[in-house]
């Protein structure tokens, strides 16, 4: 799959997916997210700031392309339900943005970039929970690269990435960081 | 930033921001079903007042407990400070119920830096004496940013579906956090805003504090007061001095009224509350001078009739009782950026 794109090596490391690699990812997981919900009715695409919100968008993009139908997408902030709160300086909010129909009795699927430890995804739970009451919650991840600590899996998954705990996957998009891009590369190390 | 809010001065552009930018995303919880989050659980803030106060206290009460935080009320009144107990052994007693946070309020200007030294929990002032009051600061600069700079441009939630309709029901996605990111944040300041505080800035908290931090945020500040009720030493404050209210309201953004501190006079600032009334309060004719968008604030209490007319304090300009819904969700972000974190490890033993 990756044959054709030469790996460029940069300051984050080494290039695992490519543009062009990730834009095929996201249609194909538009596509699984149509079949799964039926057609994509009552689906809200809700991305984990910062990274997942591009890309619930632009899947948001795709399935309105495919099917004729417009899928709200908005985002979710899960930092104050994050269980390492104490671990870190107070962090800055990300921004919570739903569609004013709510989420009550909706599919809500949840979009972020990696899927690591899985902790991101339960505080995205816990925070959904006082937001309403889907009828289902569904994730899609454009990397999983394991290590899981918590018992969750991805519904929908862009690229598996085996990876070494040490090891730092960064996921650039260019709404964010002008370039899209999958980037493996050592830990750097805290002085 | 610091580890306690004891002035205003305290906070750097950046830390004003922050608490700010972090007010604004919390703005939200008001609108929902459930407007509580688990962030604080587990940690104990006390309420220690010295002084009466309504709105202060409740505010950092419903702050506290909407972050799930423990919170135990202390007034003065019915407790061993009664009995003679000073501040110091009252401070240890809170210090040995482990108290993570505690909020002050106290007639002595000072006493919240007193008490920084003697707890190992963050210090809030809620007010001391005639010194500061730094969240009323940042709740009256996040409602001049929510009104004048429209805060988070859309600003959709509150006062109804006005805009929406008009809009089309799916201008949600693609423009709001389409390209290019999200909405400007942490840039919008107040640079360029003109504040003017009217009344009695000598014996004010509120006034000192904000000239601190609305200067820090680029605002610019201008004391429109008699001059007995100005302090010395306001030559060095951050900002202009007039002691003529009605050539200053047309270029105003804002006008800020304070109380007229009764309570606090012990001698004769000025005549008859008649003529300060005539000089310095605001009333109809005076409140059309104000350019169209400007608005009308005041901390509260309100001597109505003394500093603020009926009329003024009732119209759609006033922004006194949006003050007040803002107070707790400034007062929350405080809290959890102070708490929510750990900067300072030593915090538990």
């Amino acid at each position: 799959m990756c044959a054709a794109s030469s790996p460029v090596a940069g300051r984050d490391g080494l290039a695992v997916l490519d543009a062009e690699e990730i834009r095929r990812a996201l249609t194909r997981i538009a596509h699984e997210i149509l079949e799964r919900t039926h057609g994509g009715d009552e689906v809200i695409l809700l991305g984990i700031p910062t990274r997942g919100v591009p890309l619930a968008c632009r899947l948001a993009g795709r399935i309105g392309e495919f099917e004729k139908l417009v899928v709200p997408c908005g985002s979710l902030d899960v930092t104050m339900h994050r269980d390492d709160l104490r671990l870190h300086p107070a962090r800055a909010l990300g921004r919570t943005e739903l569609p004013p129909e709510g989420v009550d009795g909706k599919t809500v699927v949840l979009v972020d970039d990696v899927l690591y430890s899985g902790r991101t995804v339960r505080a995205a739970l816990d925070a959904l929970n006082d937001l309403g009451r889907p009828r289902a919650v569904q994730l899609a991840v454009l990397v999983d690269r394991g290590h899981r600590e918590l018992p969750i899996r991805a519904d929908y998954v862009g690229k598996n990435l085996p990876t070494s705990q040490r090891e730092v996957v960064r996921v650039l998009l260019a709404e964010v960081d002008g370039q899209d891009a999958v980037m493996i590369g050592e830990e750097e190390r805290q002085p | 930033m610091k580890r306690h809010l004891i002035s205003a001065a305290d906070l750097s552009r950046a830390d004003a921001l922050l608490i700010l930018d972090t007010a604004e995303e919390l703005a939200q919880l008001a609108d929902r079903p459930i407007k509580k989050l688990p962030t604080l659980r587990g940690r104990t803030v006390v309420n220690l007042f010295y002084e009466d106060s309504t709105r202060t206290r409740i505010s950092f009460e419903a702050a506290a407990k909407r972050l799930s935080a423990d919170v135990i009320n202390f007034s003065a009144k019915g407790s061993s400070v009664a009995k003679g107990e000073s501040l110091k052994d009252t401070a240890l007693t809170l210090e040995a119920m482990g108290a993570d946070a505690v909020v002050i309020r106290h007639p002595a200007s000072g006493a919240a830096h007193r008490l920084a030294g003697w707890v190992r929990g963050s210090v809030l002032n809620a007010g001391d004496g005639t010194h500061e009051h730094p969240t009323q600061a940042l709740l009256d600069a996040f409602t001049i940013r929510r009104r004048l700079m429209g805060g988070r441009r859309q600003g959709g939630s509150r006062g109804g579906q006005g805009g929406r309709g008009g809009l089309g029901g799916t201008v949600f996605p693609q423009n709001r956090v389409g390209p290019g990111g999200s909405p400007p944040r942490g840039n919008t300041a107040l640079d360029g805003i003109r504040v003017t505080i009217v009344g009695d800035v000598l014996h004010s908290r509120v006034a000192r504090s904000n000239v601190l931090l609305l200067s820090t945020l680029g605002a610019e500040v201008t004391l429109a007061a008699p001059p007995t009720l100005l302090p010395l030493a306001v030559g060095s404050w951050p900002c202009a001095v007039s002691y003529d209210l009605d050539s200053e309201l047309p270029k105003s953004d804002v006008v800020m009224m304070l109380r007229v501190q009764q309570e606090r006079m012990s001698a004769a600032y000025f005549p008859s509350v008649r003529e300060y009334s005539r000089r310095y309060g605001l009333d109809g004719a005076r409140m059309a001078r104000l350019p169209d968008h400007a608005i009308v604030m005041h901390p509260g209490p309100m001597n109505r009739g003394v500093e603020i007319a009926a009329e003024v304090a009732d119209s759609s300009r006033s922004t006194i009782v949006e003050q007040v819904a803002n107070g707790v969700t400034t007062r929350m972000a405080v809290l959890y950026l102070l708490l929510g974190g750990t900067e300072f490890p030593a915090v538990t033993q």
